[in-house]
C-alpha cells in the first residue's frame, strides 16, 4: 500500500508541476512540422530545423533520417509534413501519392557534391568514371590497375534504400546511359550509415568509398574526377560544383504533399532565403541562388 | 461464501486459459499474417527466378540465396565460437569453480546476455572489424567472421546458462560413484556428467542458435551487407548479407504491396521456417529426455 501511495503522491505533484508551465504566458498553439527523409541530408535538415526553431518559438520541427526512399514513402502514406530526398521523386511514386490523393510539389532546396574517398595512405589521387565504373563493377580488383599499391580493391557503398546509392549507380556507374546494365559488383559493401562508410574507409588502405561531400571528414583523402579520359580531374568543392566543373554533383529536394500553406509554407520560404542557404555551406553543400528555385 | 469461491475459482480459470491459449493463437496470427503478405511473391517473382544468386531489388532481381547462405554461414561461424566457450564457460562455473566464484560468475554471464546488441555492434565496427582485417590479413574486417564472434557473443550467454542448468541437475551421486571408482575429476565431467546432461546442453546449443540465426542490428553493422553467396567455410571470412539485415535494411524504404514488399516478407517466411525448425529439434530433444527421465524413475 505505501510504495502505491507514494506514487501516486509523486504523480500529483508531478502533475501540479506541469500545470504552470502549460498556463503560462498564454503562448499561441504550436505548429508541428514532421520533417523526414535522406541521410544525406539530415545533419542539415537539423541545423535548418535548430536556427529557425531558436527564432519562431511557435513552431516545432521533428526531422528524422531513413533515406529518400523511406522519407518519400512516408510522403506517400501522408504521414510527413516535408519529406528530403537526395534524389528527384520517380513517376511511379508520384502516381502511387496520386492515387492517395496527394500532389507531392517539389522545392529544390540545395545542391551536393558526392566525393569519392580513399585512405590518406593510398597514392591515386585521380580517376576517371570509366575507372570508377570499372572499379564498383568488379572489372578492377587491384589498386595497381589505377596507378596504386599492389592491394585488393574493398568497395564501399550506402545501402539501396539511399538516394546516393542510387544516384552514383546512375551517374557513375552506368555514365548517365539509361540502357546501360553495369551492377555494383555483389561484393560491394553496403553500409547502412555514412559513418559506416567514413570509418571503414579511415581504417582501410584498401577502401573506396563514396558519400556526400558535407559528410567527408579532413582526415579521409578526396579523389580528383574526371568526366572524360584523360581529364580535367576536379576536386569537390563549392566553387566547382556552382561552375558545373565537378561531375557528381546533384541537387537536393524537399516534398510536400501538396501545395504548402501555414507554417510549412514559411518555413520553405525561409529555406530558400539568404539566411538558411548560409547555413548550407556551413555544413558542407553548396548553396542556391535564393531567386533559382523559388516556386 | 460458498459461491463466491466458486466464481473467483472461475474467473481466475478463465483467464490463465486464455493467457495459456493467447500465446498460440498470436504465433499462429503473426504466422498468418506472414503467409498472406510473403506468398503473393511466389505469384509475382517465379520461385526459380527466386533461388538464384543475384538480390538486387530495385531493379527487379530478387535471388534469396546469397542471403540464405549468409545468414547460414554466419550462424555456423556463431555456433563453432559459440559451443565450445559456452559449453566449457558452463562445466567451470557447475564442475569445477568453487561455490563463492561460481555466485559471481552466473550473474555476470547473464548480464552479458542483457547487453543490447547495437552496442556490440559499436565494438563491432570501431575495434574488432579493423582488428581481424590486420590480425587475418583480411581485405575488409566487415565479414562473415566478425558477425559471427559478436553473435557468439550473443549466443553464450543462453548457452552458458541452459547448459549449466543442466549440468547442475545431474544427481551428485552420478559424480561420486565415478570418483569412487577412482576417476580422476576430468574423466569424471567429460565420461559421466556431460553424457548425462548430454541433452540438456544440446537443448542449449540449439536455443543459442536459434538465438544467433534471428539476431540482426549487430550482423547489419559488421558483415558488411553483400549479397555474395557463401560457398564454403572460407566464405566466413569474406562479406555476407543476412536475411534478417536485409528486411532490416530494406523493408522502411518499400512501398506496401509491391514486389519487394512480397519478398521481403518471403524472406521472413523463410527465417520463420528455419527458426521454428530449430526450436522444433530443441523441444524434441527436451521430449525425448523427459520420456527417459521417467523411464528411469519408474
Amino acid at each position: 500500500m505505501k510504495p502505491l501511495l507514494a506514487t501516486l503522491t509523486l504523480l500529483v505533484l508531478l502533475m501540479a508541476g506541469c500545470q504552470p508551465t502549460q498556463n503560462s504566458g498564454a503562448a499561441p498553439p504550436k505548429s508541428h512540422i514532421e520533417n523526414k527523409g535522406s541521410d544525406t541530408m539530415v545533419n542539415l535538415a537539423l541545423a535548418w530545423a535548430e536556427t529557425y526553431q531558436a527564432s519562431h518559438s511557435e513552431v516545432e520541427i521533428a526531422v528524422t533520417g531513413g533515406g529518400s526512399g523511406t522519407g518519400l514513402a512516408a510522403l506517400i502514406n501522408n504521414t510527413v509534413d516535408i519529406a528530403n530526398a537526395s534524389r528527384a521523386i520517380k513517376p511511379e511514386e508520384i502516381a502511387e501519392a496520386e492515387a492517395q490523393g496527394l500532389n507531392p510539389i517539389e522545392f529544390i532546396v540545395a545542391r551536393d557534391a558526392i566525393a569519392v574517398v580513399v585512405h590518406p595512405d593510398n597514392p591515386v589521387r585521380e580517376l576517371t568514371f570509366q575507372q570508377l565504373s570499372d572499379i564498383y563493377s568488379g572489372k578492377i580488383n587491384n589498386w595497381k590497375e589505377v596507378g596504386g599499391e599492389d592491394r585488393p580493391v574493398v568497395r564501399l557503398s550506402r545501402e539501396i534504400n539511399s538516394g546516393t546509392h542510387v544516384y552514383f549507380l546512375e551517374t557513375v556507374i552506368r555514365q548517365g546511359d539509361s540502357e546501360n546494365k553495369t551492377f555494383f559488383s555483389s561484393d560491394t559493401l553496403l553500409l547502412p550509415s555514412s559513418e559506416g562508410i567514413i570509418s571503414e574507409v579511415r581504417l582501410n588502405p584498401n577502401a573506396i568509398g563514396y558519400d556526400g561531400l558535407g559528410y567527408v571528414p579532413d582526415d579521409l583523402k578526396i579523389i580528383a574526377v574526371s568526366k572524360e579520359p584523360g581529364g580535367p580531374f576536379v576536386l569537390p568543392s563549392v566553387k566547382t560544383v556552382l561552375d558545373d566543373t565537378y561531375p557528381i554533383a546533384r541537387d537536393l529536394y524537399m516534398y510536400t504533399p501538396g501545395e504548402p500553406t501555414g507554417a510549412v509554407r514559411n518555413y520553405l520560404d525561409w529555406i530558400l532565403s539568404a539566411e538558411a542557404q548560409a547555413i548550407v555551406a556551413e555544413q558542407g553543400f553548396v548553396p542556391i541562388t535564393p531567386t533559382e528555385s523559388s516556386p | 461464501m460458498e459461491t463466491t469461491v466458486g466464481w473467483r475459482e472461475y474467473i481466475i480459470t478463465r483467464v490463465i486459459r486464455v493467457s495459456g491459449y493467447s500465446a498460440v493463437v498470436f504465433v499462429l496470427l503473426i504466422f498468418l499474417f506472414l503467409l498472406r503478405s510473403g506468398l503473393p511473391a511466389l505469384r509475382e517473382v517465379r520461385l526459380s527466378e527466386l533461388l538464384t544468386t543475384r538480390w538486387y531489388p530495385i531493379e527487379g532481381y530478387y535471388g534469396i540465396l546469397p542471403l540464405l547462405t549468409g545468414s547460414l554461414i554466419v550462424t555456423v561461424g556463431a555456433t563453432l565460437i559459440a559451443v565450445p566457450f559456452g559449453v566449457g564457460t558452463a562445466i567451470f562455473i557447475s564442475e569445477i569453480s568453487p561455490r563463492s566464484v561460481r555466485e559471481v560468475l552466473k550473474p555476470l554471464v547473464e548480464l552479458l546476455g542483457g547487453l543490447p546488441s547495437v552496442v556490440l555492434g559499436f565494438l563491432g565496427i570501431l575495434i574488432i572489424a579493423p582488428y581481424i582485417r590486420i590480425l587475418l590479413q583480411l581485405n575488409t574486417g566487415l565479414a562473415a567472421f566478425t558477425g559471427a564472434l559478436l553473435l557468439a557473443a550473443i549466443a553464450i550467454p543462453t548457452v552458458v546458462s541452459v547448459s549449466e542448468d543442466a549440468l547442475d541437475s545431474v544427481p551428485r551421486s552420478y559424480r561420486e560413484g565415478a570418483w569412487a571408482l577412482g576417476a580422476t575429476r576430468w574423466q569424471t565431467i567429460w565420461r559421466v556428467t556431460l553424457p548425462a546432461a548430454r541433452s540438456g546442453v544440446l537443448t542449449a546449443v540449439l536455443l543459442g542458435v536459434g538465438r544467433a540465426i534471428g539476431e540482426t542490428m549487430a550482423v547489419m553493422m559488421v558483415t558488411g551487407n553483400a549479397p555474395v553467396m557463401a560457398t564454403h567455410l572460407g566464405s566466413l571470412f569474406s562479406p555476407a548479407r543476412t536475411m534478417t539485415a536485409t528486411i532490416a535494411a530494406e523493408m522502411g524504404e518499400v512501398a506496401t504491396g509491391s514486389t519487394h514488399y512480397h519478398v521481403l516478407f518471403f524472406v521472413g517466411i523463410v527465417l520463420f521456417l528455419i527458426s521454428l525448425l530449430v526450436n522444433l529439434t530443441a523441444s524434441a530433444v527436451v521430449f525425448r529426455r523427459r520420456k527417459r527421465e521417467e523411464r528411469v524413475l519408474s
